[in-house]
């Protein structure tokens, strides 16, 4: 448009002095092939020789040859292997409710409640955030550990078990739940609650019917945006339940550090995203149709 | 009114105790890396400095037994921690820098290409941070052993492996947010400086490139800390390298000391202390954003917070 504009004055300069070109740099396409090189090397390179691994048949101890072998994956409907799947996927949903249910609460309180400080608290939440998540895991099992003083004092003896993982969870991914649903809180226009109260409408109607309406992309953004790094979770379940709670990624890494099962392994990361991309197709689907109807 | 004021303080209260379960434990953890060793494992240890007990004998230190300082120095001369800490300085250096570049690079022409040009570099950079660390990381524990047995020159698993992979991630990271900062800052002033008669490379230099500097800082100082941070993907395609991380993981599983808590401490004050900073030059940057362009702002605000 603005090109559109200024082209009438382009004809006004002296075209001997130099070619025509826009009225703005214009960033060569090429600038974008070291990444794309990167990326296709050693993002998509990795990938598909994990796809090929796990086609591939495990033939004794750390050798294999590669074709087109099924088993891993029929493997992977062994009941044992399904149950890790549904926990995983159970624990990660309990998880990310619990997310919701703690967050939503505080990031209405910053956008509604507060002015002077509100970017002061916004970025209290978001330190711990920064700091080191194994750290933070770390230091949520000193608070835990059976000798302290939460289990001998309080009776909370919940270090090994599932509600450590859970409490975990929520604990890590709090913040990143918070960012969004922070950012389309402050969106909102808050004369709608006043007109709705003014028309009659109750305090607990009017947030129902407008703020969490027009809030709820952001929860569904960051509800998915913690849900996904859950489903993926590592270092939670390994040191906040001692190994006894296993998610689908702890058995992917026994198979690569203990068991040498590299095949079988494989074919549980692509059943991983594949159980994963049905959720991300799920939001894509959700957020085009957000921006069709221009909420 | 009255009642609006009464939800109020239940919000109130509700942020409060969000904000002491965030904090609390790492409260916890920094106080107890000034705790004594329990008080029998004192009273059996035979020699002058109760900071070198073993890992085994410290008894139970997760109550409070006593003031002692004596950790941080003894964290600070343990022969296994200090060259991790290096170790890991080192390649998030080296990483941070790469994926910057790469990061910028791609932001630029990004910005102004045709979406369905841009479309699959995207889907691959969404890619890059929706697949979950553990996948990566074994895949690329796969990819670099395979590529060390049959191309002559690759790297064995070490810190090599580690940086190459971890710019992956980081990459994509800094583009995003300098993409954000270059979009939201419009082209106004860049015209203005081709009607004048600068060349692009002079634009770049004196208008595009100062304006981006915030951006560009908070990705290098993002991608630095996360690789600093980064445990997963280290774990597997280590090698023999020890980087802070993986020391502190196998610390935390196996054999605990409150050195450990004296070493997470620092860190903790150096982490904080990048962060305060990033966040005080991102601020400053945002002041110089002209009004109309809210909305790239809020998400420059989202991306360079998360």
């Amino acid at each position: 448009m603005a090109v559109a504009e200024k082209a009438p004055e382009e004809a006004v300069v002296p075209a001997a002095r130099r070619a025509p070109r826009s009225f703005r740099p214009h960033y060569p396409p090429w600038l974008t092939l070291p990444s794309l090189a990167y990326y296709a090397i050693f993002f998509l390179g990795p990938m598909a020789i994990l796809v090929a691994f796990s086609l591939a048949t495990q033939k004794g101890f750390g050798s294999l040859s590669y074709g087109f072998d099924t088993s891993q994956y029929s493997q992977i409907a062994n009941s044992l292997y399904i149950t890790i799947f549904e926990r995983t996927l159970v624990m990660a949903g309990i998880g990310s409710v619990l997310t919701i249910a703690v967050g939503y609460p505080i990031a209405y309180w910053m956008a509604r409640y507060l002015t002077t400080y509100k970017m002061l608290a916004l970025l209290l939440v978001v330190v711990p955030f920064w700091t080191s998540f194994l750290i933070r895991t770390y230091a949520l099992k000193i608070i835990l550990d059976p000798n302290g003083y939460l289990a001998r004092d309080f009776g909370l003896n919940i270090l090994y078990t599932k509600y450590a993982v859970g409490v975990g969870l929520v604990y890590n991914y709090l913040p990143l739940f918070i960012l969004p649903v922070f950012a389309s809180l402050e969106r909102m226009d808050w004369t709608l609650i006043e007109a709705a109260t003014d028309l009659g409408a109750r305090p607990l109607n009017a947030f129902r019917q407008i703020t969490l309406r027009l809030t709820m992309p952001g929860v569904v953004t960051g509800a998915l945006l913690v849900f996904i790094p859950m489903t993926g979770e590592y270092i939670i379940p390994n040191i906040l339940s001692g190994g006894k709670y296993e998610f689908v990624g702890n058995v992917i890494g026994d198979q690569f550090n203990q068991a040498q099962n590299q095949p079988f392994g494989s074919a549980l990361s692509i059943a991983l995203m594949a159980a994963l991309s049905v959720f991300v197709i799920v939001y894509i689907l959700f957020a085009t149709k957000e921006e069709q109807f221009g909420a | 009114m009255p009642k609006r004021l009464k939800a109020k303080h239940g919000f109130t209260v509700w942020a409060l105790a969000t904000y002491a379960f965030l904090y609390l434990p790492i409260l916890v953890m920094v106080i107890f890396a000034f705790d004594k060793p329990s008080a029998t494992s004192i009273a059996a240890y035979h020699g002058s400095n109760i900071c070198n007990i073993p890992p085994d004998q410290v008894g139970n230190i997760t109550v409070w037994n006593g003031f002692t300082s004596c950790w941080f120095s003894a964290g600070l001369h343990d022969p296994t921690y200090i060259p991790a800490i290096v170790t890991s300085l080192q390649i998030a250096a080296v990483a941070s820098v790469i994926a910057t570049v790469l990061g910028l690079c791609a932001a630029l022409a990004l910005a102004r290409m045709k979406p369905r040009f841009r479309a699959p570099f995207d889907a691959i950079v969404y890619l890059t941070l929706v697949v979950p660390e553990i996948v990566i990381a074994v895949a690329s524990l796969i990819f670099f052993v395979q590529a060390h047995n049959h191309i002559q020159g690759f790297p064995p698993l070490g810190k090599a492996t580690i940086l190459i992979g971890q710019v992956v991630f980081s990459a994509s990271l800094a583009m995003l947010i300098i993409r954000a900062r270059f979009v939201g800052m419009g082209d106004v002033l860049e015209e203005a400086a081709y009607d004048l008669g600068s060349g692009p490379l002079a634009t770049f230099r004196q208008i595009t490139l100062p304006r981006l500097i915030p951006a560009i800082v908070a990705a290098g100082l993002l991608s630095f800390t996360f690789s600093f941070d980064d445990y997963v993907l280290p774990a597997f395609t280590n090698g023999t390298t020890n980087t802070w991380p993986i020391v502190l993981y196998s610390a935390v599983r196996f054999n605990l000391t409150p050195a450990v808590n004296a070493l997470a401490t620092i860190m903790l004050a150096a982490t904080v202390l990048a962060v305060v900073i990033t966040a005080i030059v991102l601020r400053r940057s945002r002041v110089q954003v002209t009004p109309g362009q809210e909305k790239a702002r809020g998400l420059d605000a989202a991306l360079g917070l998360r």
